[in-house]
């Protein structure tokens, strides 16, 4: 299945977003995600089911003023 | 001074973006005694990406942080990145700042109020990145923001305080509210004349960051913001037009 990842895309085995996370390298990390504009929290990403063509955005801390 | 039930020890607040290094942010933060400081979220590319790292730089800070919007253009936009800094960095602060225009990034005021009336109901704490607009301060507050941040100039121009009189007025309508000078300070005297006003902190990234020295210009600036809270504390005297002699006048010797 192919997902647009941060603007590029991917293609992911899993439709489940927690695994398809592990799949894309972000184990263990610190990030916060949204499917097609919208905000999913980390207990959500377990029940949450991507399509093919969903725009996943994933971010993490970064510097800022 | 109270910003959502903490009192940090220092009235400057600190942006975290354009060091040289995180070892010179660090000794910044550190030589300033800086306990708020603001920071981002942006894409990240894997577990080697960026963000790990400097998460943990500053968790090691022991500060308290202040997530922003930072380009964030619409509604939306602000709300969804809000709802994702809340989960990552575990606080319900948020600068809230929606752009309206490129050229002076200044906030979209009436997106901002619409996403600040969201986010206050959602149980955020925001601090909502403002012009010194008075109406516009009215709507925050009735939207829920217990802290306002006025911006003194336009982001990283370093022009100081653009707007002294409008600062003053919003300063004396809301005596009972946090506001916070945020924006546009390029020199520790910026930043005195803020506090000067009664303004209760002062946030900057640049003026620090792309100094030549940043943790001596953030001392710099540590000392200019207490300077400036004593000497609105000690009420300062009105200015007149005329000159007045400092030296008692009776007494005075004749001898010419």
């Amino acid at each position: 299945m192919q997902i647009i990842v941060n603007g590029d895309t991917r293609e992911v085995a899993t439709p489940i977003l927690a695994e398809a996370l592990a799949e894309l390298g972000y184990a263990g990390t610190v990030v916060a995600t949204a499917v097609n504009e919208t905000f999913v929290s980390a207990t959500a990403r377990a029940q949450t089911i991507l399509a093919d063509g969903d725009r996943l955005e994933i971010l993490a801390p970064m510097q800022g003023g | 001074m109270d910003f959502y039930g903490f009192t940090p020890r220092s009235r400057l607040f600190l942006g975290t973006a354009q060091y040289p290094s995180p070892a010179v942010l660090q000794r910044a933060v550190e030589t300033a005694g800086v306990d708020v400081v603001t920071v981002s979220l942006r894409r990240e590319a894997g577990r080697l990406g960026g963000g790990q790292d400097f998460w943990a730089l500053i968790r090691g800070l022991g500060v308290k942080v202040l997530p922003n919007t930072a380009g964030c253009h619409s509604v939306k936009e602000a709300v969804t990145t809000a709802q994702m800094a809340r989960e990552v960095f575990g606080t319900p602060w948020i600068k809230l700042e929606v752009i309206g225009e490129a050229d002076t990034l200044q906030p979209d005021v009436f997106g901002l109020v619409e996403a600040a009336r969201i986010l206050c109901a959602e149980g955020f704490e925001v601090f909502p990145y403002m012009t010194e607009d008075l109406v516009v301060a009215e709507r925050l507050v009735e939207a829920g923001c217990r802290v306002l941040m006025p911006w003194g100039a336009p982001i990283g121009t370093g022009k100081g305080l653009n707007n002294p009189y409008g600062l003053r007025a919003l300063r004396a309508h809301f005596p009972d509210i946090p506001l916070v000078v945020d924006a546009g300070i390029g020199l520790p005297s910026h930043a005195a004349a803020a506090m000067e006003l009664g303004y209760d902190a002062v946030l900057l990234n640049t003026a620090v960051a792309k100094a030549g020295d940043p943790a001596a210009m953030a001392a710099a600036f540590a000392r200019a913001v207490e300077a400036g809270r004593l000497a609105f504390e000690a009420g300062p005297m009105e200015p007149r037009d005329m000159a007045a002699p400092s030296t008692p006048v009776l007494g005075r010797a004749l001898l010419g």
